[in-house]
């Protein structure tokens, strides 16, 4: 940013209460409202799916759980988490308070439109809820939301849920637009002086090239989501196709379901590495932190994070083989999705190698980004079996799907936001995070969520069909597999039940956990660096730092200290052994 | 230096003190406005083309029915749509004849273009519903038929698009009226012009589409691998 620009932006700063807590322009607030936000309205998808287990693991034991209920709840667990959790918090939380932070800027470059973004995110949030309270409740449509079932008759809230439901997709959308292009902006325009962009951190390039994926990628929920409102609302025929419902010949007129797919899933697998990418790049500067190594192949982390960003627009078809298609096709997809495994297996290497021989220090961050690579190499696995077209199609409709997506793309990024709020909750608070309790929750979650999600990859190959409320007459499946399902409701139940010791951990870490050190982990980043614990408005007193240096000097031979923060000049190091340091290539 | 070189970089090299080249270079030109509205019509131009490959997707279900290419359709002679063609271009010329003036230092007449543009902008869009109700009356309404859909749609698309553009010249105004500084309100209308040729360059393409006999949207379908 421009002296000119930081002095306009400073000028036009007012510290009133409503400015600086509510309608503020600061990026760090706006970052912890924006998680605020997810978190609590994750917590009510945690909930929902507390709710769902409680059916499939002790069927029709509660009387308030009906198929209708089921299903709305299948819905609306699996939109708030993948949508208003996950790519809110990776994005609007940790992009908006890391990203000014990382490349040495004061703020973003359009503060008010930063605000905006949130209020219109909450915006989304609340429309969304409001379902909950309409007459027949939310969509009970699947988080895919099909047409034509979304839209008909006989489908748990197909009058008001699923124009809420789209409505608020809509919002969320325009929130994104605003945020998404302040934070790629942000990022080509306001980075510090020597900050080049080979010398940022990976988690800087995460959330850049998710965001640009975004931008990209969320026009066609938008489109698909405006066009299915025209063929509720007004009786148009884009994806609706002649059908008699309840007996009922309707006025469509031929439209393409299929149609709707496409665009559904040109969104829905870039929305994959859109969450994916973030939680990358930060368990990319957790590992490397806490391992006191630098980077393993930080070019090639970073092209693969650019790699994968492109390939996942090509790969889309591969969630519509049971839709029926060309073999050419599904040929074409099969290959582009495994294709798209290599840059991925490369970085799970990098990170493997990382800590290779690294000095490993066994903190809470650590913990959960190690926690991390386990899920998500066993869901990478998994998802080598359904990028398959033959193998895809027996177990497409199966709980083996549940299992690999919630290790894939649900927990493993869950896992790296925790490992993420772990590490940067000093920098944000001030304070400390509990040990004890963190230790207890991240051991509780690991464990617990493994217990629920590796037995559904062994539900699926007997063949359970996921979607369903109750199993009815799918007499092949073995009375052991109900035994399995009550036993995953419970280690569900215990997983949901021990976020409540986080939640517990921030509430007493807040008000009276251990002061904590402007650098307690001895990081290397910018945002370490800050001359106030929390930064204050502006982040840097009258002096924006200078980058001297990458991001991931760690353990630099011949320097008294193990890690040299990106911005000490060369002259300004502690040497204790000039040769070895100038052999290191500093 | 190309964003390729720029990735090559290996940043775990050490540079020499005082001849760090990442210290060295000038900063790059500071008009994040004009960045973020690159990825603006990046954004848009993603959601026209998504709505035009469904287009042509969906043409070539039974149910579709061009809008032009035989007499008795609507746009077979679309004078009224060239007429509001005209005009859009004509929003166009003014907005950039803004920006000619501003470059003069003819302050007052460049917001007189900016009002003039936008006036004209209006006139399109009135023109545009009044042709919605000519179809709507001819029997050609928006669940008449998929194409027809589409047109309501598109149109309604781009002119959200419109509107959303008279507001940001709401702000060019203010900046016209407070009398801010000439560089200042000149990059504002440099933005807005380019916003203005971008949704003009939007419309020919619908237009185009729209205006296509049954043909002509096959073959682009098939072009298209439908």
């Amino acid at each position: 940013m421009t002296d000119s620009a930081i002095a306009s932006h400073d000028e036009h700063y007012q510290a009133s209460f409503g400015s600086k807590y509510i309608w503020s322009q600061d990026h760090k607030v706006i970052a912890i409202q924006y998680s605020i936000t997810a978190i609590m309205v994750g917590v009510v998808a945690l909930v929902l799916s507390g709710l769902m287990r409680l059916q499939l693991g002790f069927p029709d034991q509660f009387s308030f759980i009906d198929p209708s209920a089921y299903l709305q709840f299948v819905t609306m667990h699996g939109m708030i988490m993948v949508v208003y959790l996950l790519t809110a918090l990776l994005l609007g939380g940790f992009g908006n308070y890391l990203i000014p932070l990382m490349i040495g800027a004061r703020d973003m470059v359009f503060p008010v439109l930063n605000m905006l973004s949130y209020w219109t995110y909450l915006l989304s949030v609340l429309v969304l809820l409001a379902s909950f309270f309409v007459p027949g409740g939310p969509t009970g449509a699947g988080w895919t939301l099909y047409p034509p079932q979304a839209i008909l008759p006989g489908t748990p809230g197909a009058d008001w849920g699923i124009l809420l439901m789209l409505i608020s997709l809509g919002i969320f959308i325009v929130a994104f637009t605003m945020g998404g292009l302040n934070y790629v902006c942000t990022i080509l325009q306001a980075r510090t002086k020597g900050m080049t962009l080979m010398r940022m951190p990976l988690t800087i390039w995460g959330i850049f090239v998710a965001t640009v994926m975004g931008l990209l990628a969320f026009p066609a929920l938008l489109v698909s989501a405006i066009m299915m409102f025209l063929d509720k609302v007004v009786g148009t025929s884009f994806f609706m196709p002649v059908i008699i419902s309840l007996g009922e010949t309707l006025d469509h007129t031929g439209g393409s379901p299929i149609l709707f797919q496409h665009l559904f899933w040109f969104f829905g697998h870039p929305e994959v590495y859109i969450v994916a990418l973030p939680a990358f790049g930060m368990v990319s500067d957790i590992l490397a932190t806490h391992a006191r190594k630098n980077i393993f192949g930080y070019r090639m982390m970073v092209w693969a994070i650019v790699g994968i960003g492109l390939m996942s627009f090509v790969v889309w078809a591969h969630h519509m083989y049971v839709s029926g298609m060309n073999p050419y096709f599904g040929f074409f997809f099969a290959t582009t999705t495994l294709i798209i495994a290599v840059p991925t297996a490369l970085k799970v290497y990098n990170w493997v190698l990382t800590l290779w021989k690294g000095n490993i220090h066994l903190t809470l961050p650590m913990l959960f980004a190690i926690g991390f690579i386990f899920t998500f190499v066993h869901g990478g696995l998994s998802g080598l079996f359904l990028g398959n077209v033959v193998i895809d199609l027996p177990l497409s409709d199966t709980y083996f799907v549940v299992g690999h997506f919630h290790m894939v793309m649900g927990l493993s990024p869950i896992l790296v936001l925790y490992a993420a709020i772990y590490h940067w909750f000093p920098k944000v608070s001030g304070k400390m995070l509990h040990e004890g309790l963190g230790r207890i929750h991240f051991w509780t979650t690991l464990v617990g969520a493994y217990l629920v999600f590796l037995p559904m990859h062994y539900l699926g190959i007997l063949g359970l069909p996921r979607r369903y409320f109750g199993m009815g007459g799918t007499e092949y499946i073995p009375e052991s597999a109900q035994a399995l399902n009550a036993n995953i409701t419970i280690a569900a139940l215990v997983v949901a039940v021990a976020q409540l010791i986080f939640i517990a951990n921030v509430i007493i870490s807040l008000r009276s956990g251990k002061k904590a050190d402007p650098n307690p982990w001895g990081a290397t980043t910018l945002e370490w660096q800050t001359p106030d614990n929390p930064p204050t408005h502006g982040n840097w007193g009258p002096e924006a730092p200078v980058v001297y240096r990458w991001a991931y000097d760690f353990s630099v031979p011949g320097v008294k200290q193990d890690f040299i923060p990106q911005n000490v000049p060369n002259s300004a190091v502690e040497v204790t052994d000039a040769a070895a340091f100038a052999e290191a290539g500093k | 230096m190309s964003i390729f070189t720029k990735l090559m970089e290996k940043p775990w090299l050490a540079q020499p003190e005082g001849a760090d080249p990442a210290l060295l270079q000038p900063p790059p030109s500071y008009w994040p406005a004009r960045t973020a509205l690159r990825f603006l019509l990046v954004t848009i131009t993603v959601v026209f083309s998504l709505f035009i490959m469904t287009l042509l997707g969906r043409s070539q279900l039974g149910d579709f029915h061009a809008l032009a290419g035989e007499p008795w359709l609507p746009f077979d002679n679309p004078t009224q749509l060239w007429w509001n063609t005209g005009i859009l271009l004509a929003s166009s010329v003014v907005m950039h004849a803004a920006l000619v003036l501003l470059r003069q230092q003819k302050q007052q007449a460049a917001a007189l273009a900016v009002v003039g543009s936008a006036f004209l902008v209006l006139l399109f869009l009135l023109a545009q519903f009044a042709i919605w109700q000519q179809l709507e009356t001819a029997g050609f309404g928006m669940t008449s038929n998929p194409a027809s859909s589409y047109f309501y749609l598109l149109t309604a698309v781009h002119g959200v698009h419109l509107l959303g553009g008279l507001v940001a010249l709401l702000w060019v105004l203010k900046r016209f009226w407070q009398q801010q500084s000439l560089a200042r309100i000149q990059s504002s209308v440099r933005l807005c012009v380019t916003y203005w040729h971008y949704l003009f360059v939007v419309w020919l393409v619908l237009f185009a589409l729209m205006t296509s006999s049954s043909s002509t949207i096959d073959s682009l379908a098939a072009l298209c691998g439908f």
